[in-house]
């Protein structure tokens, strides 16, 4: 196991974050930590692929999307609505660090036993994609706000994407180029559903979005 | 023998240099003159020349105290590496005794607090006992990757020179480990941002409150025990990050030193940027450092 | 010619987000449905269409194709008539948001219809997702906003996991040793040769993540709330359009399960989900006391049946085939009378909401002949689909299938029944409502033309249309 392979040490550096984004309060902290994860992915292509023409613009697309624009928009709707902290989640920030921690060590146990080609055996990006994919899940689960809501769908994104770049030859640059604009556009309304929530309710707890049932 | 002679040495006569490296780091960013630098080595001559003074509701244990945690770093040490320096008590199994040993110090340090009867001490005693009641996972997880990584379960071949080889093919693992340790270090020594060492508030004393009511040659032996275990604990640190060896017995005390004076600055460092976390997140982060080591097994055992 | 199809809604869609009035601005709605029907017919009747090359085929028209398309054209043009006339209504409300919503939203669907590349697939169901998303947020109040947010991230998380079987049917390509390329064509020809597990994990994500859109239960928690806060028009469009482009995609994937060799599998999983969705539809439908929840719970149910005919294979195929058109027209219907009801009444509970018929008499009748319609009775249409999906349930020698089946279909109707009728028939409220709002031609226009279109069908269907409805249903069928 080659261990200082650059790309193995950033696809480590992911997995810290997501621990860090599960544990953490802060959503301005939150926020950035996403990018910075978006950011990190968005390198890994120049590594796995070398610097061909479609890496390098899918690496800048990606990089400019998923670290910069999409982080701007999420900042954008918070500072309007003055949040700073995340409530105490619906299991408690111990007990869904505790679950990611067992996901990831689940996903590293799991992806031995998956019957993947020779060249992908024993690298990282596999059992990194799937413990991103739980990550992502978990917050979407447990957390209230709206808008750690929405970090946890871009987290899970994140984890869809680790797996994609293992599939280059498949996903021709016009696709990752539409993949990448439909997720700008899809934050940039959440961003604004977030706002009107806000404006309706006075606080971005989706536990007041419950009025709807039968 | 040398390495016996070795280890007290620098144990007994480098540790109380630490908290006024610290002292000083703090005080650079301050914009501080600060302490001079063997302000221990003073506050120690002093402590032991004065008198005791011991209230009348405490018994035996108020006085077992301070020894033991004088006594505990004192062995502890004896099993440690210290850079190159092997070391000189090591049997199969000696962490498990090694985390015990420490145990066995803070049982009585809390046990010295409680029995004075007075509500600060107790306040403290249990915080302090919960911080490392977490901290302790953390430990072991890191133990065990070193375990693994050496193929033994003492200290002494763990930190030895099976380390260079460790780096090469684990190197990931034992970054974490080394944070994990680290995060540890400032749990056991009641570092910002777990304690803060200089507060005068007891409600925000975790560490000092215990020893608040010692004095004389008690307080004495409890500042150089601290001082001691906090050079102990960094050994271990200081050892991961430096695992060569060069052969050269004096240089290897040399580039030891000087790697237990920069562990001194940086813990210095991190307590001036950080300040102390609120009480209800250190469980949290606690936990976070176990789940970290525990991932540092995981990346190891694939 | 495909390029023009997708063009003008995109076109259509930027004028109307440019264009200042808000009175002009509706009239783009049925200039732009229009010509997309017109279109549709010249594409449908062109034969195999040219293939845009983006790098290789990756949009073209099958017969698959051709029937959504048809599908949602025939829909769409129809609502937008009806838009002319609602917005007309809620002009204080203003509408620029609204209508290049809907445009862009029919260039996503079209796009999706006549996507031969899952990637494409992929954006444009999602675009849909989120083009859609504004329309149902029309209402602009806090159950509206409550359904947004649900609608938005259960449809996008869905989607991604559905992206996520995107690239473990690319993964069996690699790991069998085939070409890797998602081009749809490439996939069924060297879908044999696929690593099997993969495949299948493939199509279990790409089924939830489907799945999800097309609102199958235990999926669909997102569209009782969805399609009833939505405005009438939206939510016909919702029920009607991307129901059947959700589907459609789902139908994609039953073809490269087929075309590996494992369709039995996948048949089996679309029979379950079917029969759940069936069983979660009965069980709430009974006694629901919002009539547009109800017709969101219809909506799953037919999902369901779609979901079994496909599964049972053989004449319940052309059944399903033939149910994608009659659902997504008497949804129309259903839902812009729903939303004429709900006008006058201002109200969708049926507490509040009685004796429709004797103030809203067009729109009343349109939702009691629709709701009779949707619950399979002749001389409408989807009688002839459902008992052609019975037929060959029956036929197949599946017993216990055709008999839940029955029973479940029962269940809704007498469930349905009760909501309808007390809403439609009884002494009217003491709550006014909205007494100014009358009837006019446009608003009740498009839901009786539809509902003429089911009945039509119902009687007689034209050779033309089974054309269509066969060569559908073959293209599902197995190859031996």
């Amino acid at each position: 196991m080659d261990n200082y392979n650059p790309a193995n040490l950033l696809l480590l550096l992911v997995i810290l974050f997501n621990f860090f984004l599960l544990g953490s309060s802060r959503l301005n902290a939150c926020i950035r930590s996403v990018a910075i994860q978006g950011g990190i992915l968005s390198l890994l292509p120049l590594f796995l692929h070398g610097f061909s023409g479609h890496s390098l613009i899918l690496a800048g697309g990606a990089f400019l999307l998923k670290g910069l624009a999409i982080p701007f928009l999420l900042l954008r709707a918070i500072r309007q609505v003055h949040i700073r902290r995340e409530m105490e989640p619906l299991l408690g920030y111990v007990p869904t660090l505790l679950l990611g921690t067992l996901a990831t060590a689940g996903a590293f146990i799991f992806s031995d036993r998956l019957p993947l080609i020779e060249i992908h055996r024993g690298s990282l990006f596999i059992p990194v994609g799937l413990a991103t994919l739980a990550t992502g899940f978990l917050m979407l689960i447990t957390r209230r706000k709206a808008i750690t809501q929405a970090l946890g769908y871009l987290i899970f994104e994140n984890g869809v994407f680790i797996f994609g770049m293992l599939l280059a030859e498949a996903m021709p640059l016009m696709v990752e180029a539409g993949v990448l604009l439909d997720l700008l556009v899809a934050v940039f309304v959440m961003g604004i559903v977030m706002h009107q929530i806000n404006r309706e309710f006075s606080t971005m707890n989706t536990d007041q979005l419950s009025s709807l049932r039968e | 023998m040398l390495e016996l002679f070795l280890h007290l040495f620098l144990l007994l006569a480098l540790s109380p240099l630490l908290p006024g490296v610290i002292g000083k780091t703090k005080a650079l960013f301050a914009g501080r003159t600060g302490p001079p630098f063997l302000q221990a080595y003073y506050d120690l001559w002093k402590l032991f020349g004065k008198g005791l003074v011991i209230s009348r509701t405490t018994t035996w244990v108020f006085r077992a105290g301070p020894v033991l945690a004088l006594a505990v770093p004192v062995l502890a040490a004896l099993m440690v590496p210290f850079g190159a320096i092997s070391a000189p008590l090591s049997f199969t199994g000696d962490l498990i005794f090694f985390v015990y040993l420490f145990g066995l110090g803070r049982f009585f340090t809390a046990a010295a607090a409680l029995d004075t009867g007075s509500s600060f001490e107790g306040m403290g005693a249990a915080r302090e006992v919960t911080f490392a009641c977490l901290a302790e996972p953390t430990v072991f997880f890191s133990f065990i990757v070193l375990a693994r990584l050496s193929g033994s379960l003492s200290l002494a071949t763990m930190f030895g020179p099976a380390l260079n080889a460790a780096w090469q093919s684990a190197g990931p693992s034992l970054i974490l480990v080394v944070a994990c340790l680290f995060v540890v270090v400032l749990v056991e020594n009641c570092r910002i941002p777990f304690d803060d060492p200089n507060t005068h508030l007891e409600l925000t004393m975790i560490h000092e409150v215990m020893v608040l009511d010692h004095s004389g040659p008690d307080f004495g032996m409890i500042l150089y025990g601290a001082a001691m275990k906090l050079f102990v604990l960094g050994a271990l640190v200081v050892r991961l990050v430096f695992p060569g060896a060069t052969g050269n017995l004096l240089l290897d005390t040399l580039l030891f030193a000087g790697g237990m004076l920069l562990l001194a600055v940086v813990i210095g460092v991190v307590e001036s940027t950080m300040a102390r976390l609120r009480l209800l997140r250190v469980p949290q982060l606690l936990v976070g450092t176990m789940l970290l080591s525990f991932f540092s097994l995981i990346l190891l055992l694939r | 010619m495909i390029a023009a199809l997708l063009l003008l809604p995109c076109l259509g869609g930027l004028a109307a987000f440019c264009l200042p009035s808000d009175r002009f601005r509706p009239l783009l709605l049925p200039v732009c449905g229009l010509g997309h029907l017109v279109l549709t017919f010249l594409v449908i009747q062109g034969g195999q269409g040219t293939p845009l090359s983006l790098a290789g085929n990756w949009i073209a028209v099958d017969p698959l194709s051709r029937l959504i398309l048809l599908i949602v054209s025939l829909l769409f043009c129809g609502c937008s008539f009806y838009a002319v006339g609602y917005l007309r209504y809620r002009i204080a409300w203003g509408n620029r948001i609204f209508v290049s919503c809907l445009l862009i939203f029919l260039a996503a669907m079209s796009l999706a219809a006549v996507a031969r590349h899952l990637g494409l697939l992929w954006v444009a169901v999602e675009a849909t997702t989120v083009a859609s998303a504004p329309l149902i947020y029309y209402n602009r109040n806090r159950f509206s906003i409550e359904a947004t947010w649900k609608y938005l991230i259960l449809c996008s998380v869905g989607i991604a996991l559905a992206m996520l079987g995107i690239l473990f049917v690319a993964y069996a390509a690699l790991a069998g040793g085939a070409q890797v390329s998602l081009q749809f064509d490439d996939i069924l020809r060297g879908a044999a040769s696929y690593s099997t597990p993969w495949l299948r994990a493939g199509f279990v994500f790409l089924l939830v993540g489907f799945g999800t859109k097309a609102g199958f239960a235990p999926l669909h928690t997102w569209k009782p709330d969805a399609y009833g806060e939505a405005p009438g028009v939206v939510g016909a469009l919702l029920a009607g359009g991307l129901t059947s482009l959700a589907f459609l995609a789902l139908l994609r994937t039953l073809q490269i399960m087929e075309a590996a060799g494992d369709g039995a599998v996948a048949r089996e999983a679309f029979l379950a989900m079917g029969l759940v969705s069936l069983g979660f539809a009965a069980v709430f439908v009974i006694r629901q006391p919002d009539f547009k929840r109800l017709l969101a719970y219809s909506s799953v149910e037919h999902m369901g049946i779609l979901a079994i005919g496909v599964a049972i294979g053989g004449v319940a195929t052309f059944g399903a085939m033939l149910h994608l058109m009659n659902n997504a027209l008497t949804k129309g219907v259903l839902f812009l009378s729903a939303g004429n009801i709900h006008r006058r009444f201002a109200s969708k509970r049926v507490g509040e909401v009685q004796g429709a018929i004797t103030l809203v008499p067009v729109s009343a009748s349109l939702f009691l002949l629709g709701f009779l319609a949707i619950t399979g009775s002749p001389p409408f249409a989807p009688f002839i689909s459902e008992f052609t999906i019975l037929r060959g349930i029956f036929n197949g020698g599946h017993y216990l299938t055709g008999g839940l089946f029955l029973f479940f279909l029962a269940v809704i109707f007498i469930g349905m029944g009760s909501t309808v009728l007390s809403v439609v028939f009884g002494t009217p409220t003491e709550r006014k409502g909205d007494p100014d709002y009358r009837e006019t031609m446009v608003t009740t226009g498009t839901p009786l033309v539809l509902l003429l279109i089911i009945l039509f069908l119902g009687i007689y269907l034209p050779e033309p249309a089974r054309k269509l409805f066969a060569e559908a249903a073959d293209l599902l069928e197995v190859r031996p």
